[in-house]
């Protein structure tokens, strides 16, 4: 009877998280039109969807912002998180509190001030305003998934390659960036996917003429959606799905080789 | 024939927020010596090991090298290796890599790496093990790693802050044996820190006795033991009995009212001075045959022999014998006159707040 019940609740849940996914996905193989009837099995909305030249290049514009974004956020928060590893504790974790406002604050204000600062310096709105300010917002996160990885390096790490004889710099590409690469590539993931997620601040910088995912498919609730959203939503999705079990497989592996 | 010093420490000052850890402090260390810096924590001994590998510059003072000023030359310039508390390898590469790192770095050929990686494996009793990783190694073994590390660079001088603190004690005897015999094979000067006088005593060709930024004795193994100059010394270094005691006259001291022969002189007449006698010198006897008479308080075995507390002429004396003498027994005590060290008594305020370990 317990075990039933825990089935039950089980299959809810993952009910509750995957049933509207699923639902898109099938309505994206639709025939027709309309959302009320199934009229036939057809891949016409993937064809539509990439002859579509609005939809290739807002998915263009999404994931070039999103990669040169998460790049410099992660070079920039590096090198802070150098900088704050080298500060008495007093300072450091004032500095680190400043980092953590940014990422209480509503998007909506980040958003509008940053419209604001771009409009009162003369900077008009376009492709590089969306881009600074997806850089902007990655970069505490960069910050606070890279910091941990610095105050748990392996102590004296950095001084024993000074004292066999290596260079500042040499020591910290050879010894300290590879204790705290997988800080880095988990804080490049997730400004990655903060930068594609984003709306509310793309829509306040981006300016007329340019587009990511998310603004163009909001200028279309305006005027209806078509299902080539859909197909282009379970494209995005099972993209997301496979580099998900890729990471995870890769990750095991590396696991079972430390063991 | 005089030795040139290899290390000198000239005057070396250092604070950190304001707190004195060294004051004016001076040292020589000669070539090929096994000296040891010996005191409790915040002495100012790894301080004075961070200033020689280069990671602390010295407020004020010199650090020579052969003569030579390397006060400000960077840690990656000096011929001196360091050992560190946590061993600080490379987790990131193999054994062999984490000790070629620094033959990489001064350009020497492939084969002569492996050689050498081969030889310092050999040397640390690890042969074979180029290919493990360092998560894979015991406490003991990553120790050893980080002295081959160390040693294949051939340094000058190698600095040890406390290589042995992490380890347990069969292993820590061992080690010590290991250091002592890669001492004498690759003749390279030893700079030891620790707090552990059995350590210190054990390897040690020179002791220095530090305490709060001040050098307190400094000394062979056996002059540090047997002639303490002063109360902290004799205090730290292993048990004793300090006592207060007046100097009557030449090889002769009073202590709780008893006459006892000693072999100290030109200390003056009733002249009030520490006295120092180790628990293993106290003989012990029937009431009446020694110089003071007193009972046992209390009484525990630990290991080697029984370690005793007997009251006797209004102090309580420690003493270790391998014997049992119950509680409550009536004994009498004596101390051969050779066994007896006399001290000064700290002479200003100044002094008798070194000599306290707080």
């Amino acid at each position: 009877m317990k075990k039933v019940l825990k089935g039950i609740y089980l299959a809810l849940i993952i009910l509750f998280l995957y049933l509207p996914i699923f639902t898109l996905m099938v309505l994206s193989f639709n025939e027709g039109k309309t959302m009320n009837a199934w009229t036939g099995f057809s891949f016409r909305w993937y064809r539509e969807m990439f002859s579509n030249r609005t939809i290739m290049e807002a998915l263009g514009n999404t994931l070039t912002i999103a990669f040169w974004a998460a790049a410099a956020a992660t070079v920039v928060g590096v090198m802070a998180c150098i900088g704050l590893n080298a500060m008495k504790e007093k300072h450091r974790s004032f500095f680190m509190g400043l980092n953590n406002i940014p990422l209480l604050n509503a998007d909506i204000v980040t958003g509008i001030s940053l419209m604001l600062s771009f409009l009162l310096f003369g900077i008009s709105l376009n492709y590089g305003t969306v881009l600074f300010a997806h850089i902007t917002f990655c970069i505490p996160y960069v910050i606070l998934s890279v910091m941990p990885k610095f105050r748990q390096l392996e102590n004296h790490t950095f001084e024993a390659a000074l004292d066999l004889g290596a260079s500042p710099a040499y020591a910290f590409f050879k010894v300290v960036l590879p204790d705290i690469m997988p800080g880095i590539i988990s804080g490049f993931l997730l400004s990655f996917t903060m930068s594609v997620d984003d709306f509310v601040i793309t829509h306040f910088t981006r300016g007329a003429g340019i587009n990511t995912l998310s603004t163009l498919v909001y200028s279309q609730v305006k005027v209806g959606i078509r299902p080539t959203l859909y197909a282009l939503s379970t494209v995005i999705f099972a993209a997301v799905f496979v580099i998900l079990i890729l990471v995870n497989i890769i990750s095991n592996k590396r696991e079972e080789k430390r063991a | 024939m005089r030795q040139m010093a290899l290390i000198e420490l000239v005057d070396i000052s250092k604070s950190f927020d304001g707190e004195l850890v060294l004051d004016e402090f001076n040292l020589k260390i000669k070539e090929n010596e096994f000296i040891t810096l010996l005191g409790p924590s915040g002495c100012g001994k790894t301080t004075t090991l961070r200033i020689l590998g280069g990671f602390e510059t010295p407020d004020t003072g010199r650090v020579m090298f052969q003569g030579e000023d390397i006060t400000d030359l960077a840690p990656n310039k000096r011929q001196i290796n360091t050992v560190f508390q946590k061993y600080a390898l490379f987790p990131n590469m193999n054994i062999a890599e984490n000790i070629a790192f620094g033959l990489k770095i001064s350009g020497k050929s492939k084969e002569y790496i492996k050689d050498k990686v081969k030889y310092a494996l050999k040397l640390v009793n690890l042969s074979g093990y180029e290919k493990r990783s360092v998560d894979s190694l015991s406490g003991g073994q990553q120790q050893r790693i980080a002295i081959a590390r160390a040693i294949v660079n051939e340094p000058r001088v190698l600095l040890l802050d406390e290589p042995l603190g992490a380890l347990d004690l069969k292993l820590r005897q061992e080690m010590q044996y290991e250091l002592i015999r890669l001492k004498n094979e690759l003749g390279i000067t030893f700079l030891y820190v620790t707090h552990d006088q059995e350590e210190a005593l054990t390897m040690s060709d020179k002791v220095v006795v530090m305490n709060q930024g001040y050098i307190q004795q400094m000394g062979t193994p056996e002059e540090i033991y047997n002639e303490p100059e002063n109360a902290f010394v004799a205090d730290f270094i292993g048990d004793s009995n300090i006592i207060d005691g007046v100097m009557m006259e030449d090889r002769i001291v009073k202590i709780c009212g008893c006459v006892f022969p000693c072999i100290d002189e030109g200390f003056g007449k009733k002249k009030p001075v520490d006295v120092v006698i180790r628990p293993e010198d106290i003989i012990i006897g029937k009431p009446g045959e020694g110089i003071l008479d007193g009972v046992v308080t209390s009484n525990v075995f630990i290991g080697v022999h029984y370690e005793m507390c007997i009251e006797a002429g209004g102090f309580e004396w420690l003493a270790q014998n391998t014997v049992s003498y119950p509680v409550g027994q009536k004994v009498s005590i004596r101390v051969t006159p050779e066994n007896i060290q006399i001290m000064n008594k700290p002479q200003s305020e100044d002094e008798e707040a070194l000599a306290l370990d707080e």
